[in-house]
């Protein structure tokens, strides 16, 4: 066959390969959206479930996944990026670092249903701190953590040399030059990081499920327990008795992460330009 | 000038005071346990998970445990051998369907597509790793499960249905990692290529797509570790029969669903079974993990 041929049909195929990405995850959207739009209302958003879940909103529920995303978010921030500052700045290449980075890959490919059952062994039943919002705030930023680690100790190693030298030829030492010159110029992509694994615990499941628990329930404390609406959406899946809340549920939850997804696009972009 | 000790120079040439040197140098011992959380993370995983699971080996023995063929937990009988071939079969399908797909699409991006449309396809792809697991369960158990229910005349919970929709779902991952991969190739090596005259199918077949092939295959490998691993949409497809796999419409189950499944009645040599099969899952993680980084030692 003329290898002109042969290219085209390859090429050809490609795209169609592309295509099926794109349309997939069109089809999903629009099916989505197509038949959440038609629940969404301020009323489903801001009141209670009630009657076994078949009737009413998802108040309870939005509220608790904020709180427990917030609160994983304050949990890891921290501790990821200053990770992150030892493994881009401060460590030297050796069997330590080769082992922190392992335990980080193993970390970001833990299932997340293992990550449900420590969480429940350690922190609801060992620690004592119960089906709770603490509890699944600790569980999910372990698994937040090597997220952020990745993002920011690429951000951290994207600024370039120069710039530190002029701050060490200042007569700054390494946690002057570190904080004050290298994290703010890395901040918009370290922050693009937060995002999106904060974006990740949004959608999690199964971590929830064993460490948050199910009540519906409008969480103040960090001891209360809640329902986050992906395990609402599960539930009212399974049950099958409220399919149209279902749908608003799961469109909430998409908005939601493509919001998350969109502002840290934004981050990146705004800040590129600058 | 006198050539100096070089140690006693550095003592002789501090330029900070003492204060400050302690309070780096405490600064440099606070971000290094901050690294070593994740260690201790992965550490405390495998203490906890295996603690709880560690009876099984004595009630129920591991050879009975891995091997079993019958998992009834009520009759006393803690056999997963068909939940680990549940999860392979739905794995290595999810894979099957998925992994053209995604390098396909790989390919398209780093190769072929202009930077206009590649700038609309990459970030569709990763708004599909966004989607949560549970909306591609729900998903499926909506749109897919009536469809493939229809074909296979079930009622549609399945290995088939699984595999579907979990190929999409591993879609996002394999395809951003492949796309790396394939982009760190030097473009003076596609050059060459075109140079002598080969087409844009045959330096892709040729040159890029091997040069890149250790990449890809990790890419192929974390795709499989989260296939596995995944637990929401698989539960919800599957059908949650303990039972060997007897067709693509014959509802099998797995060891992640098998544990949702169990674990909010499970008591006593139950639970510690559930346990142990996730260690188990911890133990393939692990494994995958470090079959990529031996790989990435290889490339090297």
């Amino acid at each position: 066959m003329d290898k002109r041929i042969t290219n085209n049909i390859a090429v050809a195929v490609l795209w169609v390969a592309a295509g099926i990405t794109v349309a997939v995850l069109g089809a999903i959207i629009i099916y989505v959206f197509v038949n959440g739009v038609r629940v969404l209302s301020p009323a489903f958003i801001f009141t209670w479930p009630h009657g076994v879940n078949s009737e009413g909103g998802v108040w309870p529920t939005i509220v608790s996944t904020l709180y427990v995303t917030i609160l994983s978010m304050l949990i890891c921030t921290p501790v990821a990026v200053l990770a992150a500052v030892y493994l881009a700045e401060y460590a030297h290449q050796g069997r330590i670092v080769s082992i922190i980075r392992f335990a980080a890959d193993s970390l970001a490919s833990v299932p997340s249903i293992v990550m449900g059952l420590f969480g429940f062994a350690l922190f609801v039943e060992a620690m004592g701190f119960g089906l709770s919002m603490l509890s699944a705030s600790l569980a999910l930023s372990l698994l937040m953590l090597p997220i952020v680690m990745r993002a920011t100790e690429e951000a951290i190693r994207s600024v370039p040399r120069y710039i530190r030298w002029g701050s060490y030829g200042m007569g700054a030492t390494k946690w002057q030059t570190v904080s004050k010159v290298v994290l703010p110029a890395a901040a918009p992509r370290v922050i693009t990081g937060i995002v999106l694994a904060t974006g990740r615990a949004v959608g999690e499941t199964a971590v929830v499920f064993y460490t948050m628990g199910q009540a519906i329930w409008l969480p103040i404390s960090p001891l209360e327990s809640g329902r986050p609406m992906t395990v609402h959406l599960y539930l009212l899946a399974v049950e099958g008795i409220n399919l149209p809340a279902a749908y608003g549920t799961a469109l909430l939850l998409m908005l939601m992460i493509l919001g998350f997804n969109l502002s840290a696009r934004w981050i990146l972009k705004r800040y590129r330009k600058v | 000038m006198s050539v100096q000790n070089p140690a006693a120079s550095k003592s002789e040439l501090t330029l900070v005071s003492r204060e400050t040197q302690v309070k780096e140098w405490l600064l440099a011992a606070l971000f290094f346990s901050c690294a070593f959380v994740a260690v201790l993370g992965v550490a405390l995983i495998f203490a906890f998970v295996g603690w709880k699971a560690w009876p099984i080996l004595g009630e129920v023995g591991f050879g009975d445990f891995l091997f079993g063929t019958v998992w009834a937990p009520s009759d006393g009988s803690f056999g997963i051998l068909a939940l680990i071939q549940g999860s392979f079969v739905v794995t290595l399908g999810a894979l099957a369907l998925g992994t053209p797909l995604a390098v396909g699409t790989a390919v398209f991006l780093s190769e072929i597509a202009t930077p206009r449309i590649r700038s609309f396809v990459r970030p569709a792809v990763e708004l599909l790793a966004g989607i949560p697991s549970v909306v591609y369960g729900f998903f499926g158990v909506v749109l897919l499960r009536p469809l493939i229910g229809e074909l296979t005349g079930s009622v549609g919970f399945g290995p088939l249905t699984a595999w579907i929709v979990l190929a999409i779902m591993i879609v996002p991952t394999i395809a951003a990692l492949s796309e790396d991969a394939l982009r760190s190739i030097p473009m003076g090596i596609r050059e060459a290529s075109y140079a002598m005259g080969a087409t844009q199918w045959q330096t892709i077949y040729k040159v890029v797509v091997p040069a890149a092939k250790i990449g890809i295959i990790d890419a192929i490998i974390l795709g499989m570790g989260r296939a596995i691993g995944e637990t929401m949409a698989v539960l919800m497809l599957v059908g949650n029969a303990p039972q060997f796999f007897a067709g693509v419409g014959e509802p099998v189950s797995t060891l992640t669903s098998q544990i949702v499944m169990d674990m909010g009645y499970s008591t006593g040599t139950h639970r510690t079974a559930l346990f142990g099969m996730a260690a188990i899952l911890f133990v393939i993680s692990m494994a995958l993990v470090l079959m990529v980084r031996l790989l990435s030692r290889l490339r090297d």
